[in-house]
């Protein structure tokens, strides 16, 4: 009994490390090809396999909320979860390997920029026929992208230059409040600024600049922690960070001109989630690119002995002030985006609840990654969202995962790994035989 | 005149929640050079616990039939609720801390902050949203000392604060584990290695931490008596702030620091609108850190600190 038991084990594994070679065998375009198609399903069929498995409506998040609610209907949601997304992304990912390796391999001969608008556009479209579905679902989707922006921007400072910053939930909102003061001025009729003073049909197109302006306000606020950091390091930064998140977050509760405590309302519909979606990837690209430069590379040196750094001509003020800056720009655009996608805020969202929910993030998914980044902000994101029935339990399960998770990998799930769109992109033809 | 001591009372009741808070920040950091970002919501639960254990002896008292004097309740209450409340910070140190010894110390202090939320999160599951009032264990009487106004809650809290701090300076001073935890701060790396055990001394650095938090919990509870699970953020991030201020592992600058805090807020508030306090209170902060970047009695960055 007990060998038979050990033989089926190792049959599993077995047939595990089957399946897992023969998928390790689809390109990234074979699995965007396979969501691509269940998206499409769950679009035109998802209404009526819903109807036929008594599910109310479709399950928005993969059926958690719905089993989580009503424990009865959890086989109807697996059959559907099973129907539309695992069969068919399995499968057609499986089938069309081959196929897509070589579309893959036309497409990685071509220059790098179009194969990935090819890719990117294929991701949107997944993205954008999934969240169709319900209102619900762009809403998330459009908090999850602003989530990973911001957990990257912070990755930069808590990452890969090592210091322990807690002042982003102040760019974040430096950068809300500028981008909503410009649009708001300019585009909306409102209490506190009068009538629009630009045409409408101006205003997305003058929406990036505001971004940037909120953007440039919280790189100016970032100034006040980057000088301190040439003298300071470590816990005492991380006060004066603190301290500065305390400060803009009291500052705007007092500035009757925007709102005060009540907050600011009445921003134009700009971020749609074409707009979220195209700023997520400009920010993924650049600071990919700004950690992958010299001067990326000088943030590492720095973590790791800032007076060796020094000792070999890293220009270490600089280095910090560009680091600072730029991160707290990316933050404050995405404070801009956060705004305008829920057309309201106020100074309260940017509190102590905000930095908890960041510095998870960051540390969840991995420190001095982009990869654990993306990973971080997504799954915390929707597994909040997921858990959401569950009340404030799942303020215990929440924390008991990062604590796990901070016990048995200290640096987060995926740390220290580069993000390389190169070896993402490229075909994965057949591997060699080994034995 | 009268009008600075007035707030001069208030600030030094202020300030002496925030220098126990402070104390017990800063007690860790000069062991593990780790803060336990629980602490802030270890002082609730010191409060919820002294809550229930003053409801429980009431209720105990006059089951029996006798009647306890207040002050007797009280005293039994900070008691039960030190002891039992350093259990939490042991429990917190034992779970959340010694695993992470060999982290980089940002996870340590995610894991505190996480922590924390698990302890809001599960009293709020234990007792529901409401509010609970802590028992008015002590009588109010308001002296008068030439104009300025003293209840007998202030002074009370002040003393007692006081003579916990007292007794915490004693402690590190003249016992064997004082010693054995101020060689610890020391050097971390070659005391254990002298046969003191680095387990047992920093789950009793942490265990006192979180008996003064509790302390000062009973304490707060006594002075406003509306308790909620949310209650220690703020405070906790502000000792925090002030265990920094008066410089890392520093027992005498976290004190000063913590009724430095009080008073600045207590003098913003009542000089400037109230809506001011934490803007100006803050950037004080921020300037007194720009300027003295190691706290008042920190020492600077060296090689030796585990950064």
């Amino acid at each position: 009994m007990e060998a038979d038991s050990g033989d089926l084990f190792e049959k599993m594994k077995l047939l595990l490390k089957k399946i897992r070679n023969s998928f390790s065998r689809v390109p990234l375009i074979g699995w965007l090809l396979g969501a691509l198609i269940a998206v499409v399903l769950e679009y035109s069929l998802g209404e009526s396999l819903a109807d036929i498995l008594m599910l109310p409506k479709i399950p928005v998040l993969f059926g958690f909320v719905i089993m989580l609610k009503k424990p009865l209907l959890i086989p109807s949601v697996i059959i559907f979860v099973l129907l539309i997304y695992a069969l068919p992304i399995s499968a057609v990912a499986r089938l069309s390997a081959p196929l897509t390796n070589r579309l893959a391999a036309k497409l990685f001969s071509l220059p790098i920029l179009i194969s990935v608008v090819i890719h990117l556009g294929l991701l949107y479209a997944v993205l954008h026929l999934w969240s169709d579905i319900s209102a619900y679902r762009v809403l998330t989707l459009k908090l999850t992208l602003i989530a990973v922006m911001v957990t990257l921007s912070l990755n930069v400072v808590n990452g890969y230059m090592g210091e322990f910053s807690c002042s982003h939930p102040g760019f974040m909102a430096l950068g809300a409040y500028g981008a909503s003061v410009v649009t708001v001025f300019l585009f909306a009729n409102d209490k506190l600024f009068g009538t629009a003073i630009l045409p409408s049909a101006l205003g997305p197109f003058i929406f990036p600049l505001a971004l940037i302006i909120g953007g440039m306000v919280a790189a100016l606020g970032a100034l006040f922690i980057a000088i301190p950091s040439f003298r300071t390091r470590g816990d005492y930064l991380a006060i004066i960070s603190l301290a500065f998140m305390f400060i803009v977050k009291s500052m705007i509760e007092n500035l009757e001109i925007v709102g005060g405590p009540r907050g600011l309302s009445s921003q134009p519909d700009y971020a749609g989630l074409p707009t979220v979606f195209l700023w997520t990837v400009a920010c993924i690209w650049i600071i990919n690119n700004f950690v992958r430069s010299t001067l990326g590379k000088a943030l590492n040196a720095i973590r790791d002995d800032e007076m060796a750094a020094n000792a070999m001509t890293v220009n270490t003020r600089r280095t910090k002030i560009v680091a600072f800056l730029f991160a707290a720009f990316w933050a404050g655009v995405a404070g801009g985006l956060f705004a305008h996608v829920l057309r309201y805020v106020n100074p309260g969202t940017f509190g102590l609840q905000k930095l908890a929910e960041v510095l998870a993030m960051v540390y969840f998914g991995g420190l001095n990654s982009v990869y654990g980044s993306i990973v971080g902000a997504v799954s915390l994101s929707l597994l909040s969202e997921a858990l959401r029935p569950l009340e404030i339990f799942k303020w215990i399960i929440i924390p008991l995962l990062l604590i796990l998770v901070m016990i048995y990998r200290p640096t987060g799930l995926i740390a220290f790994k580069e993000f390389n769109v190169m070896n993402l992109l490229k075909p994965k033809p057949m591997p060699e035989k080994e034995d | 005149m009268t009008f600075f001591w007035q707030n001069l009372v208030n600030a030094l009741q202020w300030g002496s929640f925030y220098a126990l808070i402070a104390l017990g920040y800063s007690m860790v950091y000069g062991i593990l050079m780790l803060f336990n970002f629980a602490h802030g919501d270890i002082f609730m639960v010191g409060a919820y616990i002294g809550f229930g254990a003053a409801a429980g002896i009431t209720a105990l008292a006059s089951m029996g039939g006798f009647a306890l004097p207040n002050w007797v309740i009280l005293v039994l209450t900070i008691i039960i609720s030190m002891f039992l409340t350093s259990f939490v910070g042991i429990l917190v140190e034992r779970v959340g801390y010694r695993p992470l010894r060999e982290a980089p110390r940002a996870s340590a202090a995610i894991t505190g902050l996480m922590i924390g939320i698990i302890l809001e999160t599960g009293n709020l599951a234990l007792l529901g949203a409401r509010r609970v009032s802590f028992p008015a264990l002590i009588k109010s009487t308001t002296y008068n000392l030439g104009g300025v106004y003293v209840t007998n809650k202030k002074i009370m809290i002040v003393g007692v604060s006081l003579m916990l701090m007292l007794g915490l300076h004693q402690f590190v001073r003249r016992t064997k584990y004082g010693m054995a935890m101020r060689a610890m701060a020391f050097d971390y790396v070659v005391v254990p290695l002298m046969g003191v055990s680095i387990n047992t001394i920093a789950a009793m650095t942490f265990a006192i931490g979180s008996a003064l938090a509790a302390a000062a919990g009973i304490l707060f509870g006594i002075a406003y008596p509306v308790l909620d699970p949310y209650m220690g953020i703020v405070f906790g991030w502000k000792a925090f702030v002030a265990a920094i201020l008066g410089g890392r592992g520093s027992i005498l600058g976290a004190t000063l620091a913590g009724f430095l805090l009080g008073f600045i807020e207590i003098f913003v508030a009542m000089i400037f609108p109230s809506t001011l306090r934490d803007l100006i209170a803050y950037t004080i902060i921020l300037l007194i850190l720009t300027f003295r970047p190691h706290g008042f009695f920190g020492e600077p960055y060296s090689a030796r600190l585990r950064l």
